[in-house]
């Protein structure tokens, strides 16, 4: 049995594609190149095997995004999983929330945050910051963006500088991507392995 | 800046801006957003989505996003498909309905895509690699979208 999860958790489903994925066994070079798949590396999910269908994006996507959430500098690791929650609540990527919800409380070693937020939605009682990122995160992942100066200032005031700005608008953004791959191409599931 | 991106210049982000350690700081992810749009815009491997098709689907979304300089350089490479460029027009007279309903619903209502439309494009004959070809496209677009109007704020609050 299984069942599509339909509300935020932090308890990260499983990814069914709504495509037929990519079968390893008769991948292409460039997909098996992109895939970096190696003789010692086959396991590879099957998210990854249906954006093999589309090999030069993924060859260029997979780097882009490692970048984004986890080169040195600028806005901490917590904070950039913050900007990906706040896209991800808005296009209601049930998947990619659990994911980095978990990863954020994982690095905050505390639930607080994220517990607050799927509890309480747009409304949780957060810090001057948390509520600053997430507020901005939230306004330009809304097609069209409404982030505006004032949310500027918010992110200023709060105490963040041009290279933490600058982290947040890309680990929003990122997941603005992310989002329209994971929430599009699939469903999140739960697997039951009850007989019944 | 040896920088020279589709977002840096549509944001306005120069070398003497304020902006330009925060920018020079992310020199590798912005040289890797300008290849990711070679690559779903421009791709070696077409597919049945010709670039002056996907050109096209850039300036819609665009369009639908309130960017109209982004639209209108998109909208030049969109050739015998330049009415798919405005949002007004709803790919029926190019036979191409419900992939612009599909592209539209995945840039604007995100939230409410459902299998449904999945399985609506599988119904019209547009194989599984070629959906995923698509959503690509859609979603690199959401996201240099994004940075283009995250960026601009920037330069109004950081110069």
């Amino acid at each position: 049995m299984t069942k599509v999860i339909t509300k935020f958790t932090r308890n990260v489903p499983h990814w069914q594609p709504r495509v037929t994925p990519v079968d390893l066994k008769a991948a292409t070079e460039a997909q098996l190149d992109a895939l970096q798949v190696t003789p010692s590396n086959t396991k590879v999910s099957e998210y990854v095997l249906t954006l093999a269908h589309d090999v030069e994006s993924l060859k260029v996507r997979s780097p882009l995004f490692n970048a984004i959430m986890y080169d040195t500098g600028g806005m901490s690791r917590a904070e950039r999983e913050l900007g990906a929650l706040g896209a991800s609540m808005v296009n209601h990527c049930i998947y990619c929330a659990a994911v980095h919800a978990a990863r954020h409380a994982q690095l905050e070693t505390s639930t607080e945050v994220t517990d607050k937020l799927f509890r309480d939605g747009a409304k949780a009682d957060l810090t001057e910051r948390d509520r600053a990122i997430f507020d901005f995160a939230v306004a330009l992942s809304e097609a069209p963006s409404r982030a505006g100066l004032a949310h500027m200032d918010a992110l200023k005031a709060a105490g963040l500088d041009a290279a933490e700005v600058l982290d947040l608008i890309l680990s929003a953004s990122l997941f603005g991507w992310a989002n329209r791959l994971m929430h599009v191409l699939g469903d999140p599931v739960r697997v039951s392995t009850d007989a019944a | 800046m040896a920088l020279v991106t589709t977002a840096l210049r549509q944001a306005g982000i120069t070398t003497e801006g304020g902006l330009a350690a925060a920018v020079e700081g992310r020199a590798a992810i912005f040289e890797m957003t300008q290849a990711a749009e070679d690559a779903v815009l421009r791709p070696k491997d077409e597919g049945p989505w010709s670039h002056d098709l996907r050109a096209a689907l850039a300036a819609r979304i665009a369009t639908l996003n309130d960017e109209a300089d982004l639209a209108a350089q998109y909208a030049d490479g969109a050739g015998a498909f330049a009415d798919l460029a405005d949002p007004e027009n709803d790919g029926a007279a190019q036979g191409l309905a419900e992939v612009v309903a599909f592209m539209d619903k995945v840039a604007a209502d995100t939230r409410n895509v459902a299998a449904a439309d999945v399985s609506g494009l599988q119904a019209a004959g547009v194989a599984d690699a070629d959906i995923v070809r698509l959503a690509e496209l859609n979603a690199f677009l959401a996201y240099q979208i994004r940075v283009i109007a995250g960026l601009r704020l920037m330069k109004g609050a950081f110069a």
